[in-house]
Parts: structure tokens; sequence; C-alpha cells
């Protein structure tokens, strides 16, 4: 297990500094002189022009340059804001467990309606449940979210007022972040009315970020079910006259459960590019509107970093979610 | 026109050859799910729609009617009959603007997937044959672009060539071909040693003409039902972009632009935001069903031979 924990990691070595090249050549890609972008509308004199030239190192040599930023990076340091003047890494700390908290959200939404609806759907197949089911998830599947965000603010927001616009909480619950996490705070601070606001500022975003990674594991599991009902051990577990409840739950759906780990894991990367659609619609103050009104206020160096972390995360979920597949399946960490 | 005769050009080829017999086979599987015959005549009329735009469309796109900002679709109490879904919030007429934009969404979907394939299939087939080197360098570069997230490196990619619609399709089908070189290398490499490969080699093939008319013909089925997924893919990143307004730009009546503009009158006006994001969601959802056909009527392992 070790072994292969360590071949996956050793794996990620080329990936991880392909992400960083890119990062770094992103800065030098923008059309321009990146110091004069940097200055933005104000300019420099040309005196502080090569001050800053020095200082950010653009009179060394292009290798060198990507040596000391990959030094920079790998020491955590980011660069500093052009707009707020703060580190970017603690920008990022601060606003990260706002898209933690709405991703998760949304796989449990996903996972816990997605799986059940595949189940059902595979072991009533062709029924109108079935039919019914991937109709609606394929019509998720298709869904431009940021136009669904905008439909549910219109219905639950607008119409029946049952919940707010945007933002993560009623400003009159306001309190003293400590884990970040909206839920988890409120009930630190031991105030119900907060913990409710805070659920009803969560529940559309959730659930708009939810929709396609819903849609794509209830397909999934649907047709892993489907492949695994078909083997011989299931026949058998029948033929020994199990119940249909512990054929499906315990022989089949163990097995299915493989490929919808799996499903799972590939949809980090999407939900990370939802996170951006439905943080910018509902102002969800995470990673992803900061990326976004980053790169609308040209603050490069926010957008060269936070696009350089994001990637890092979707590469570290990866790894995480391949040792969980290892795990459940002891065939894979054998033959590879 | 030129996607609807593309489409079926290519999917007639798919079972050995354009022959007849082929050809009636490949319909005979793909017409067994009705969803997808649904999505393929709602696809047909959507090209019907972008080809005659000019014709259908009830007004110019841009003209803006100072006299009617805001309207409401006929249907509502103060809608008028000329303004059949209604009108934005600079008086422009919503279906005339819809029927322009599927020009564009068809459009953008054509040219990413065209662009995607071509340099996905080059560098899958120069992966998977020669191995070694080239093999690990292109698979090494593929795996960067795979590892960020899709939408956000076509953003970036914007920001660096400056937002616009071609910008955004080179953006987009850079972000999708790493799919379509995997997929080739995939197949390359379990096609490279069958029998007839081998027999070609010993004939006197060369390398290109190996790759491309021995290997690749038999590499299509995979490619074609990925290529479907990118076409829908390509469109709903590109109204994304439009949305975020990093893709085409005002006052071009692109889908996901007009939303964008739309966003300060969803409470006011849902019909603004309504009818944009309906016309998204009917393009995508009738690709998808194609897609989904495609792949049951191309897979061997769920044929019946």
């Amino acid at each position: 297990m070790l072994s292969y924990l360590l071949r996956k990691i050793a794996l990620l070595v080329p990936t991880f500094i392909g992400i960083s090249i890119c990062a770094f050549a992103f800065i030098r890609l923008l059309p321009g002189d990146p110091i004069l972008a940097m200055a933005g509308q104000y300019g420099v004199t040309p005196e502080r022009y090569a001050e800053l030239r020095e200082q950010f190192g653009y009179n060394l040599p292009i290798w060198q340059q990507y040596l000391t930023y990959l030094g920079q990076v790998l020491t955590g340091d980011f660069g500093v804001s052009l707009g707020t003047k703060r580190p970017v890494a603690t920008e990022f700390a601060t606003l990260f467990p706002a898209t933690v908290e709405l991703t998760l959200a949304a796989v449990l939404i996903a996972v816990v309606v997605g799986i059940p609806a595949g189940i059902f759907a595979a072991v009533k197949r062709g029924s109108w449940f079935d039919q019914a089911t991937m109709s609606v998830a394929l019509t998720g599947y298709s869904m431009p979210i940021f136009w669904w965000g905008l439909l549910l603010i219109i219905f639950f927001s607008g119409y029946l007022g049952w919940t707010p616009v945007s933002g993560r909480i009623g400003i009159q619950h306001f309190f003293r972040p400590v884990t970040g996490f909206m839920l988890i705070d409120s009930l630190l601070v031991g105030r119900p009315g907060a913990f409710w606001s805070a659920v009803s500022h969560l529940i559309l975003p959730a659930v708009v970020l939810a929709t396609i990674p819903l849609a794509v594991i209830a397909r999934q599991t649907r047709s892993a079910m489907l492949e695994v009902l078909g083997e011989d051990y299931v026949r058998t577990a029948r033929a020994k006259g199990l119940s249909p409840r512990r054929v499906v739950g315990l022989h089949a759906f163990r097995n299915a459960l493989i490929p919808v780990v799996t499903t799972i894991g590939l949809q980090m990367g999407s939900l990370m590019a939802g996170a951006i659609l439905t943080e910018t619609i509902f102002s969800w103050p995470g990673i992803g509107k900061w990326m976004i009104d980053s790169i609308g206020k040209r603050d490069y160096v926010v957008v060269q970093s936070g696009l350089l972390l994001i990637a890092l995360v979707v590469m570290v979920v990866n790894l995480v979610v391949d040792v969980l597949y290892a795990v459940i399946n002891p065939r894979i960490r054998v033959a590879s | 026109m030129s996607d609807e005769a593309g489409a079926t050009a290519t999917a007639a080829e798919v079972p050995t050859g354009a022959r007849p017999r082929a050809l009636a086979e490949f319909w005979h599987y793909y017409s067994m799910n009705t969803g997808a015959v649904i999505g393929l005549f709602v696809f047909a009329a959507l090209v019907l729609v972008a080809v005659f735009a000019p014709l259908l469309a009830p007004h110019l796109p841009d003209v803006q009617y100072r006299d009617a900002l805001l309207v409401p679709p006929a249907w509502q109490e103060g809608g008028r009959a000329t303004f059949i879904l209604g009108t934005d919030p600079v008086g422009r007429d919503i279906l005339s603007r819809l029927i322009h934009g599927a020009r564009f969404s068809l459009f953008i979907g054509l040219v990413v997937v065209v662009l995607a394939l071509f340099s996905g299939i080059l560098l899958g087939l120069l992966a998977g044959y020669f191995r070694g080197w080239v093999d690990a360098a292109i698979m090494r570069v593929m795996d960067v672009i795979l590892s960020f997230p899709s939408l956000l490196l076509a953003l970036v990619l914007v920001a660096i060539l400056g937002p616009g619609l071609f910008n955004a399709m080179l953006a987009i089908a850079l972000v999708l071909q790493p799919h379509f070189a995997r997929l080739t290398r995939a197949a390359v490499m379990a096609e490279k040693s069958r029998e007839y490969v081998v027999a070609a080699r010993v004939a006197g093939a060369g390398p290109i003409r190996l790759m491309f008319r021995t290997i690749l013909p038999n590499c299509t089925a995979p490619l074609i039902v990925q290529a479907t997924l990118s076409f829908s893919n390509a469109i709903l990143e590109a109204a994304a972009l439009g949305f975020l307004g990093m893709g085409a730009q005002p006052p071009t009546p692109e889908w996901g632009t007009m939303l964008a503009s739309a966003r300060e009158f969803i409470l006011r006006a849902p019909w603004v935001v309504t009818f944009p994001g309906l016309a998204i969601l009917i393009t995508v959802l009738s690709i998808n069903l194609i897609g989904d056909g495609l792949r049951d009527a191309l897979d061997p392992k769920l044929k019946r031979s």
C-alpha cells in the first residue's frame, strides 16, 4: 500500500512542474509589459521601473526566473495581491473554507440523491421510474448551471421569498469565524438563528453546484449496477435464495461502488469550475468568485497564484481519490 | 447546414465505409433509442433555424425599439403580438436575438470540435504510434491541461488572449483537446499490434500511411461519441464564458452573453433571463441525446452479433 502511495506521489511531480510552468508563464504571456500591467493606470517613472525590474527579477534569464518562482512557491510564498496588498496565501486561506463548505454540501446532495436514484433505476430497469430518472439526469447533465441558479433565485428568493439572494449568512448574525465553516461556526457560538441563516444561504448554491455531479453519479451508478447485476455471482446469490434487498445491497452495490467512487473523484475538477459560476451568481465569498473578481480587476498576481493553488487542490483531491480507490479495490494496487 | 451534413456524413462512415448496408444497420441500432431520434430532430430543426435565421426572425437582432423596453411575452399581461417572447432592457426582440444566437452556438460547437478533434487525433496518433519519449512528453502536457478545471483554464487563456468569441473558441478547444488525444492514443495502442497493421507494415506501408490510413479508421467509434459530447460541452463553456463577460461581447446575440446583460433584471423581468437559458438547455440536451444514441449504436459490446 505504501509503495502504491509513493508511486502515485512520484507521478505527480512532473504534473506539478507542468502546473508551475503554466502559472509562471501566465504573467509573462500577458500582452504588454508585466511591470506596466502591475502598475496599472498610474504608470511608473523610469527609475522606479528599473527598480521594480530588479525587485521582481525580470532582468535575470528566464530559467533563473522560473527557479526563483519555484523556490518561492515551494516555501509557501505566493506573492502579494496588487489590489488589497495582502499576501495571496492569506486571502486564499480565508476564502477557501467557503468554497470547501459549498463543494462538500454539493457532493453530499449529489451522492445522497444520485446513488439511490441510480440503484432504483437499475433495479427497476425500463420502468417509468427508470425512464423519468434518466430523463431528469440527462437534463441535469445538459444544464447551464449559471442559468439554473438564476431560475432558482427567481422562484425561491423572488416569488416565494424563502431564501436570501446572496452571501453566506445574514448580517444581523455576524460573528468572528473560528473554523471558516459557517455551519460549524454558528453552532460553536451557540446561536440557532445564525445556523438556520447559514443553512438558508447555503441551500440554493449547493443545489445548483450539485446538479451536474448528481446527474453524472445517477447515470454512472445505474450503468455500473446494470453491469454488476448481470454477473454470475449475483445470479448465484439470487439462486441461493437471498432476499433481493441483500443481493442488491450487499453483493451488487459493493462492486458497483468502484466505478462510482472514480466518477465522484473525477467530478472534483468540474466542481471547481462549477464553483466559479455558482459563487459568482450567489455572491458566495469563495475562491471561485475571488478568481473572477481578480481577472476583472486585472490583479494578475492573484490570478497566477490562484490558478496554481486551485490546480494543486484538484491534484491532491485526485490523489486522495486514487488512494481510496485502491483501498476499496485491492486489484488496483497490485496490478499497477 | 454544414453541421448537419457533417454530423450525418461522419455517422455514416462509422461501420466500415459508407456502404448502404452499414448505414442501415447503424440506423437500426440508433433508432431503437427514442430519445436519440428526438434529439436528432430537435438538432436538425436548430440547424435549419440557424441557417435561415434572417428569414425566420421577425425583427433584426440589434434594432432597439425605444418605445418597447422590457415588454413581457405576448401571452402575459402587457405583452405585444409583435414581440412574442418580449423585449430586453433596450427594446430588442428576444425571439429574433435567440434565432440569430443559434448561429453562434452551433458555429462555436463546430469550430471547437474541429480544432480539438484534429489536434487531439494528431497528438494521440503520435503518442500511441511512437511511444517512448514522444508519448511521455505529449501525455504529461495533456495531464497538466487536465489538472486545471476547464472553465478556469479557459478563463485564464482568454485573459491572456483578450476577451472575444474567437479567443474563447481557441481556449475551449485547447481545454477539450486532451480527451481526444487520450482516446486516440489508447485506441492506437490497442490496434497497433493487430495482424492487419503488421500485414500493412510488411507490405511496405510507411509510418504516415500506417497511422492515418491503416490504424485511424478503426479508432473512430469512441472519437465520434467524444466529439458529440465535446460539441455540447463547447456550447456550454462558451455560454459560461459569455455569461462571465469573457466570451462573445455585447451586442452579439450569443445566448450566454444575453444572460449576462439580463442578470440585473431577473426579479423585474424574468423572461429576459428565462428564454436564452432555455435555448442553451434545449440545444445541449438534444446533442447529448444524440451522443447517448451514438454510443449505444456504436458500442460493439452492446450489439448482438
